[in-house]
């Protein structure tokens, strides 16, 4: 086991060099001058011009802007942006509004699923399975900028049940409305995953061995049932949290979360090589990660997969 | 901890403010009167993360120009329609269009205590205007004696006379120099700043209405809380405790907040609700002509566009553009079709100069005056507006290449370049090879920033090249002339030629659409489309 999680944690140093080097070779490749932008309408002197485009490197070529880039992370300095701050100061300012808000989606998505899925596959062909199934299908065709729109509307402007945007209030508990709106537009997924999967595994002959020794239902399902069903919604959800640490930028620019989304959003639009690229870097190792940590949990789910490793 | 409370405590006060009004909506409760005012309460306003540290002389963009704007006193101010007053200063006197001299009340002081002299300008001024210090807004100073671009040079220009007074020696006539002046990029700087100007720009410390509420108060990408500065003895006194500036990624998320009772005053409206915010906000909406100017430029270079068959065709792409109804129906009437070069808020500004009728709507006119050019050489290839995809120009771009097809039977079209970094990388090395959309955006209310830095030959944001002797004369009589009545008459006529040559066909004004809640009174925004914050009050 030990040396599975070492080799894991060895596969993060090419992908990282890969990741870097591609993410910002794309950087140095699109088109215009980010540092002429910067200046609007007004055409600034070329002298100051030079001067700032040497200041960060940009006259050079590109593996020279890399090699500066890639020598000062290695130091654990990921560089400085347009605006003077340390990219550095601003990972650790981004990331844990990202981390929290997709904690709580994730949380709320599983939560909805297992319950919804496990009730939807007990009463297989019912009228609860029906509407769940009604339901989910309008939440995987809604798109989530739709959504967030409607939530904020209604919910935070018209009833006042929640603060309309988060801002400098991104606590735990200032997240709820934009967690709602992520975890209800992954939900229906895992929630059909783990029908899918319930219902296979009630069809299995231990189960019913379970029942014939005189198990009562509230210990089956949980422990016999829904333990060996997960694995499926578990890596569902494991993906979905790559996918909001990365793609949360709609939902954060909706309800104004001073997130990884917006800031990675502003970078690109600057085209500030080391921004751009320390936060994709950081969400590729992120995701390596996550699969590892994944994968960890299939041994502890399935004793099987845990004896075979 | 601190920034939490007093977080809490304007949302607490939103609460009061919404049952009190709930409370009164039966008997009609308007309430007129500020006795009921609340002294210290924090307006809340939306903003953007600055780009640059907030130092005065790095900043150009509007999101830290708000803040320093707020921190900051300059020597003079400007009140809503423009007008500068003395703030700082005592007095300034143009001694001619060259030299002025400028003297300081004694006894400011900035937040630390420092005491505000001649000195701080004078170093702040040296330090923004030096090459090596890559300020952004180093050009302001390009009209002192001793500015260098390409050199470290001090400016010779500026002389101290004793403590509370200097002169400023101009290197050419410059007579609204002292309207400049109250421009962020002539604040003073304390002299703890020159220290570590990095950590200073972190944690300014100012002279003017509001300081930063404590060390850290700038809140990256968040918010930066700012409190009245008791110490100040201006002419902008804030009537509220404070001013808490949120950071919107974006316009729409804003207004949200504004619907939803977090924000206490807008000033920029998402395009999704142009149309409705009048509705929804009744009076409290704002929609009011700024010191934005926009037009497209043909640069002088292409085919068919120098000469008298030049002028011909851009006389009759003008006449052939409806801007009436575009503003109206593309912009919901937050565009104002344009009658001049400059703005309607600035001083002088006239709606009936001289050869402005090129800006009419007119098809017959149009159709002649392309046949006339046709006669002269016969029109070919297709006509393309460039812009960047970017900025939400497309529908307007579109419209007006559909007019110029319909009305001059010609191919036209936009011509889109992805981000706005491409668009201006290619008209500032010149190899764009269509006409492309511009704009302009007052730095200091005066008709002269509107002409001279764009059309005067080889001025520096002149990006279609244009060249006139007769404009350039017009313009240096104008700015020569330290009778403002006497210059405006002269720029007036500068323009004139400009209607003639139409190096840049202008389109319209744009507007500042904004709001407030009912939380608020004596919302008032000034000429260069920012709240004067200092004058705000909240309903107490």
């Amino acid at each position: 086991m030990g040396y599975y999680i070492l080799r894991r944690l060895l596969q993060v140093i090419p992908v990282f060099f890969g990741a870097t080097l591609l993410i910002y070779f794309m950087v140095f490749a699109m088109p215009g001058d980010p540092i002429l932008a910067l200046f609007g309408d007004r055409t600034p002197n070329p002298a100051l011009l030079e001067q700032i485009r040497d200041q960060y490197h940009l006259n050079d070529p590109f593996i020279v802007q890399y090699f500066y880039y890639i020598t000062g992370v290695l130091q654990g300095d990921f560089g400085i942006s347009f605006s003077g701050q340390p990219v550095n100061d601003i990972l650790v300012r981004a990331i844990p509004v990202t981390l929290r808000l997709a904690v709580m989606a994730i949380a709320i998505e599983l939560s909805l699923a297992i319950i919804i899925g496990t009730i939807s596959a007990l009463r297989k062909g019912g009228v609860f399975d029906n509407v769940s199934l009604v339901i989910a299908l309008v939440f995987v065709a809604v798109p989530v900028f739709v959504l967030a729109f409607i939530a904020q509307y209604f919910l935070a402007i018209q009833f006042g049940w929640f603060r309309a945007t988060v801002g400098g209030q991104n606590n735990w508990g200032d997240l709820w409305l934009p967690a709602l709106v992520l975890g209800f537009s992954l939900y229906a997924t895992s929630m059909r995953l783990t029908r899918a999967s319930v219902i296979d595994t009630l069809n299995q002959d231990w189960v019913r061995t379970a029942y014939s020794k005189g198990l009562p239902r509230r210990r089956v399902i949980p422990v016999h049932v829904l333990r060996n069903s997960l694995i499926p919604v578990i890596t569902n959800s494991a993906t979905n949290f790559g996918v909001l640490m990365v793609g949360a930028t709609v939902t954060e620019g909706i309800f104004n979360i001073p997130g990884v989304g917006g800031t990675l959003y502003q970078a690109t639009i600057r085209q500030e090589g080391p921004t751009v690229v320390s936060f994709v870097t950081v969400f590729v190792v992120f995701y390596v990660l996550i699969n590892l940590v994944v994968d960890l949990l299939y041994g502890l789910l399935d004793p099987r997969i845990r004896y075979a490793k | 901890m601190k920034r939490n409370k007093l977080a809490l405590t304007s949302l607490a006060l939103l609460g009061v403010v919404g049952l009190a009004l709930a409370g009164c909506s039966g008997g009609g409760g308007d309430s007129g009167d500020n006795g009921s005012a609340d002294a210290s309460a924090i307006i809340t306003t939306n903003g953007s993360e600055p780009e640059n540290p907030l130092i005065p002389t790095s900043t150009n963009e509007t999101g830290g120009g708000k803040i320093l704007d707020a921190i900051f006193a300059g020597l003079v101010s400007y009140e809503a329609n423009g007008a500068p007053v003395n703030d700082m200063a005592e007095e300034i006197t143009v001694d001619d269009p060259q030299n002025l001299t400028v003297k300081i009340k004694q006894g400011q002081t900035f937040t630390n205590g420092e005491e505000v002299t001649a000195d701080n300008f004078i170093k702040a001024w040296n330090y923004g205007a030096l090459a090596s210090n890559e300020q952004y807004n180093s050009y302001f100073f390009e009209d002192i004696e001793g500015f260098s671009y390409d050199a470290d040079s001090e400016l010779t220009g500026l002389k101290q006379v004793d403590d509370y007074t200097f002169t400023i020696a101009l290197n050419k006539p410059a007579s609204d120099f002292a309207l400049r002046l109250g421009y962020s990029a002539y604040y003073p700087l304390p002299d703890v700043a020159f220290d570590d100007l990095d950590a200073f720009g972190e944690n300014p410390v100012g002279n003017g209405p509001y300081k930063l509420a404590s060390e850290g108060a700038w809140q990256h990408n968040v918010q930066i809380d700012l409190v009245k500065n008791e110490d100040y003895q201006g002419v902008r006194q804030a009537q509220n405790g404070g001013l808490t500036i949120s950071f919107y990624a974006s316009q729409d998320a804003a207004y949200a907040a504004l619907q939803g009772g977090q924000l206490d005053v807008l000033d920029a409206v998402p395009p999704s609700a142009l149309a409705t915010f009048e509705a929804d906000l009744g009076e409290r909406a704002v929609n009011q002509p700024a010191a934005v100017f926009q037009s497209f430029t043909i640069p002088a270079r292409l085919e068919h566009f120098s000469g008298e068959e030049g002028k011909l065709r851009r006389a009759a792409i003008s006449h052939a553009i409806n801007r009436e109804e575009i503003t109206s129906t593309i912009f919901q009437g937050t565009r104002t079709p344009a009658t001049d070069f400059t703005s309607p808020v600035i001083d002088g500004w006239s709606d009936s100069l001289e050869g402005s009728d090129v800006l009419q709507f007119d098809v017959d006119t149009a159709k002649e005056l392309w046949a006339q050019a046709d006669a002269i050489s016969p029109w070919t290839g297709s006509f393309q507006i460039a812009y960047n995809a970017d900025g939400g120009h497309d529908q307007w771009v579109d419209a007006i290449s559909n007019q110029l097809a319909t009305n001059l039977g010609i191919d036209a079209s936009g011509a889109p370049y992805p981000t706005f970094a491409e668009l201006r990388a290619q008209v500032n090395n010149r190899t764009i090879s269509t006409p492309f959309r511009s704009g302009w955006q007052a730095d200091y209310p005066g008709l002269y920033n509107f002409l001279g830095p764009l059309y005067a030959t080889n001025a520096g944001s002149n990006d279609g090249d244009y060249s006139n002797p007769e404009f350039d004369r017009l313009l240096a009589e104008g700015i020569s002339s330290t009778d403002l009545a006497q210059a405006n008459e002269y720029f007036g006529q500068a323009q004139t030629v400009l209607f003639e040559d139409l190096p840049a066909i202008p389109l319209w004004y744009s507007n500042v659409t904004g709001g407030y809640a009912e939380t608020v009174q004596n919302v008032e925004f000034g000429w260069n489309s920012v709240p004067l914050f200092h004058e705000i009050t909240k309903v107490g």
